[in-house]
């Protein structure tokens, strides 16, 4: 076995003493359509959108003054004001306002994070029902003032006296005065979320065209679970739009081709990722509801799937050790492994599209025999996936990706899927989601039909 | 989708001036409200017959004030004409004009209810005249009538009793506020079958109701009147109306089903539903429905075919679908909304009119198929009804199409409601494969 800390440790160590817990399911889901960030819901809070996505669920479910066990969700663009965004949100919809609520905040992992701590709290016996979400608008994101003039203004609340006052705003600078709108950069590198994807890309050698054609399956599947009525009671139509706003139908490999590169082009290697092949900045809201049985049944709620299980990974891209969104990589061997699963067990993968060239780094790095032996501690490369069962309804790509609704989209999406594969297979079937996530980390889960 | 016109000469100087010119002025109409006292005065109940006494003593047992003969100069609540027994024409003449007598004193919101028997069954060409006699009779009445006053007749096919649910039913509901929009009508008993309600209030106490296009407009306020009435509401409509529809579920808090009904498996889809949630349903109200106005010489196959697909084919498949299940019911409900340009016909809408017209003859032919389940089908076609779709049409078409009945204004989408929450009642069991008009008397039609 490697000594690199991120191997896959032995199965039996962590099942040996695990308590026996009852189950999690996934009842349904809602969100409103995703909309590209300065467009329909430019007017939009992420209080408006949150509740927006609670009320559908809601309505769809006929939770109106339920008394749920616990309602998290959260954002990632959050203004300071939200600093209880989501107990807001439930107070403005329809539940019962005895329902209690936490915000959560992991990045883009935030919206399976709620799913994974809620579920956890059913299976625990804590709560007997619960609503994850996640919500993010890139359209009315918190504008934040400067350092100096913030420490200025802290400093100006202390002083006493009239010429300590003077003194403190003498300190200000006219480069104090510019406002500092949110960006997607690592504060630790510097660099934007889509430089560090071009840097993986680039050491895995992901082609331009193989990365357009993930975004062009992207578009076509979503297109073709819209057509066949696949979302008809999983989205809620909001502000009068009724589905993803970044969708294209009719997008082809030409035209993706056409498209100029964004990213990586100062690396010398040939840039190949672009507006096509990376995911817009999103507004949108998503939620899921999760129950034990017990509750679900009592009601006579339908039961999808079961949140079995899941597991958080973290790498060393400070140092570049990793690519900044390649914890996935690390993190479904040791879920997988802990309940002696293969690639091969999977029925369907939701591999989070932040880039085309993610998933594909992804691949790649399960798929390379180095990579297994050294850093999974394999004997070879961990496994090859069947690309035919992968985001097959569509991902980040075509439906867009405000940060913290992304995980509650792929949950609910996957957890109807599995149900419909699993009733017409008449054997459970079983779906991986693998969100990553800014800060180098990422959270991945499995779910089982019912 | 207010009507100013009647807001203004109802209240103050308007009310005033529209009196001195002689202008037509649109009652505000009693319309119920939960809690409501059933008629705004005492009943008189006129006719000779075993039925009229029958009556009168069934009416004192709901706690009205009951007469036999009209005191002068005190205000009524209604008249009820019980002419089961007109075996001539010369037989009206009696208690015609004894009611004729009492209208000046009708209060306002007051009802006039004939009780008789229907002329094809007629043994006789005279009790035939007289019979048909009545319905001449009670819709010029209605014509007549001032201050949202309403005259209506309930016609008991041969073997119903006066005193079978039904019969009950619909003379309660004519004299009630729920029958505000309703005049000139009439509206056949069948069977004695049916059963009353223990609390008037809440006559659907219990019930599983699925309502198609009730995202707003009609739809919304026919859920909103099913909840009130104690039923618990699927609301169906467009994906892309979610939204909308999601706030009535909440408001009715119900569950929303975001279904095309133009779908092949819709029927199924609304059954599995219900299923899954309360194991069975009771009520499904066709309301779901598109006008693609277009005169035929210019009309094309986008404008005829989904008319025809969602306002009748979509019916069609959906009842067949419930019709199979052994989870409609039992007592299973279906009301289907018309349109009295179904009736009457309507330039610029053949395609609609075909449709609603299918709807009545589709509701007709499925009358005796869901009688054997014990259950009952009928149609509500509306006439002028302020929503929406209607707040489209041009000024003065609009303003000509609201004064053309008898109320002279449109009526409200719960006036549509309430006729439709009353057909799907276990009281209307004995009411089946019947056309219910909520039109205020509209002029054009029958």
């Amino acid at each position: 076995m490697s000594t690199d800390g991120q191997s896959i440790p032995a199965a039996e160590a962590a099942a040996a003493s695990a308590p026996a817990l009852r189950r999690a399911v996934v009842v349904g889901g809602n969100r409103i359509p995703f909309a590209r960030a300065g467009g329909s819901y430019a007017k939009s809070s992420n209080q408006d959108m949150l509740t927006a996505a609670l009320d559908g669920l809601i309505a769809r479910f006929g939770l109106q003054d339920e008394r749920l066990g616990e309602v998290a969700a959260g954002a990632v663009l959050k203004h300071s004001r939200d600093f209880n965004l989501t107990r807001e949100a439930v107070l403005g919809s329809a539940l019962s306002p005895e329902t209690p609520a936490y915000d959560l905040q992991q990045a883009c992992a935030t919206g399976l994070e709620t799913v994974v701590g809620l579920a956890n709290k059913i299976r625990l016996g804590q709560i007997e029902s619960a609503i994850a979400g996640g919500v993010d608008s890139a359209s009315d994101a918190p504008i934040v003032v400067s350092e100096g003039l913030r420490e200025v203004i802290l400093d100006l609340n202390r002083a006493k006296t009239l010429p300590q006052r003077l003194q403190i705003l003498a300190r200000l600078r006219p480069k104090d005065l510019a406002p500092l709108a949110p960006g997607t950069s690592e504060p630790r590198t510097g660099l934007s979320m889509g430089e560090h994807q071009a840097l993986t890309t680039a050491q895995w050698k992901i082609s331009r065209e193989a990365q357009d054609e993930v975004a062009l399956n992207s578009h076509r599947n979503l297109a073709a679970a819209y057509e066949s009525g696949f979302f008809d009671d999983l989205v809620t139509p909001y502000r009068g739009v009724t589905r993803d706003g970044n969708l294209r139908a009719d997008t082809s490999m030409e035209k993706l081709a056409a498209l100029k590169p964004v990213f990586g082009k100062s690396l010398g290697a040939e840039a190949t990722m672009t507006a096509g092949n990376s995911t817009p900045l999103t507004d949108g809201a998503s939620t899921v509801l999760l129950a034990s049985d017990e509750w679900a049944d009592a009601r006579d709620l339908p039961k999808l799937a079961a949140v079995v299980d899941a597991e958080a990974a973290a790498v060393d891209f400070v140092h570049g050790k990793d690519g900044l969104l390649m914890a996935p990589v690390f993190a479904v061997p040791r879920l997988l492994a802990r309940h002696n699963l293969t690639l091969a067990d999977i029925d369907f993968f939701e591999i989070h599209e932040a880039f085309a060239a993610t998933v594909l780094s992804t691949l790649a790095a399960w798929e390379d025999e180095e990579f297994g032996r050294t850093r999974l501690g394999l004997d070879g490369a961990y496994g090859k996936i069947d690309r035919a069962r992968l985001n097959v309804n569509g991902s980040s790509l075509a439906a867009g990706h405000p940060f913290a609704a992304t995980g509650g989209r792929i949950v609910a999406s996957l957890a109807k899927q599995l149900h419909e594969k699993g009733s017409s297979d008449g054997r459970p079937a079983r779906g991986l989601v693998s969100v990553c996530a800014a800060g180098g980390q990422g959270v991945v889960a499995i779910l089982e039909s019912l | 989708m207010t009507d100013k016109y009647a807001q203004l000469v109802n209240q103050g100087i308007g009310r005033n001036v529209a009196r001195k010119l002689g202008l037509p002025r649109p009652a505000v109409l009693r319309r119920y409200r939960p809690g409501q006292a059933l008629v705004t005065g005492p009943v008189v109940v006129q006719g000779d017959s075993a039925a009229a006494d029958k009556l009168a003593a069934e009416l004192l047992t709901w706690d009205l004030d009951v007469r036999r003969h009209a005191v002068p100069r005190e205000k009524l609540g209604a008249i009820i004409l019980v002419l089961d027994e007109v075996a001539h024409p010369e037989d009206l003449e009696r208690p015609v004009l004894a009611a004729a007598g009492s209208l000046r004193d009708l209060d306002a919101g007051a009802r006039v209810i004939t009780v008789s028997r229907p002329a094809a069954e007629a043994g006789t060409p005279a009790a035939a005249a007289a019979r048909q006699g009545v319905d001449g009779f009670l819709r010029s009445l209605a014509k007549e009538l001032r201050a949202g006053a309403t005259g209506n007749g309930v016609l008991l096919a041969e073997g119903v009793e006066v005193s079978s649910p039904s019969a009950l039913a619909a003379v309660r509901f004519f004299l009630s506020g729920r029958s505000a929009f309703v005049d000139g009508q009439f509206l056949t008993v069948s069977g004695n079958g049916g059963s009353l309600p223990d609390d008037t209030g809440r006559p659907l106490a219990g019930k599983i109701a699925a309502v198609t296009g009730a995202a707003r407009g009609i739809g919304a306020d026919i859920a909103r009147t099913l909840h009130r009435d104690g039923a618990t509401v699927i609301l169906v409509d467009l994906p892309a109306a979610g939204d909308h529809l999601a706030a009535v579920a909440n408001e009715v808090k119900g569950t929303a089903l975001q279904l095309d009904i133009s779908r092949e498996d819709a029927g199924r889809k609304i059954m599995e539903h219900a299923v899954q949630r309360h194991g069975r349903l009771d009520v499904m109200v066709h309301n779901a429905g598109i006008t693609r106005d277009k005169l035929l010489v210019n009309m094309d196959q986008a404008r005829w075919h989904p008319v025809i697909n969602i306002n009748i084919a979509a019916q069609l498949r959906i009842n067949e679908a419930l019709l199979a299940s052994e989870h409609f019911g039992p007592a299973p409900r279906i009301v289907s909304v018309a349109s009295t340009s179904g009736i009457a016909g309507n330039r610029g809408q053949t395609n609609y009119a075909a449709s609603k017209g299918g709807v009545m003859g589709m509701v007709r032919a499925t009358a005796p198929l869901i009688a054997r389940a014990g259950g009952s089908i009928n149609a509500v076609a509306p006439g002028f009804i302020e929503t929406e779709m209607t707040a489209r049409i041009p000024f003065a078409l609009r303003e000509i199409a609201r004064r053309a009945n008898s109320l002279q204004q449109g009526g409200r989408p719960g006036d549509v409601a309430e006729a439709i929450a009353f057909l799907a009642s276990d009281a209307a069991g004995g009411i089946n494969g019947e056309v219910l008009r909520v039109c205020g008397q509209n002029m054009v039609g029958a």
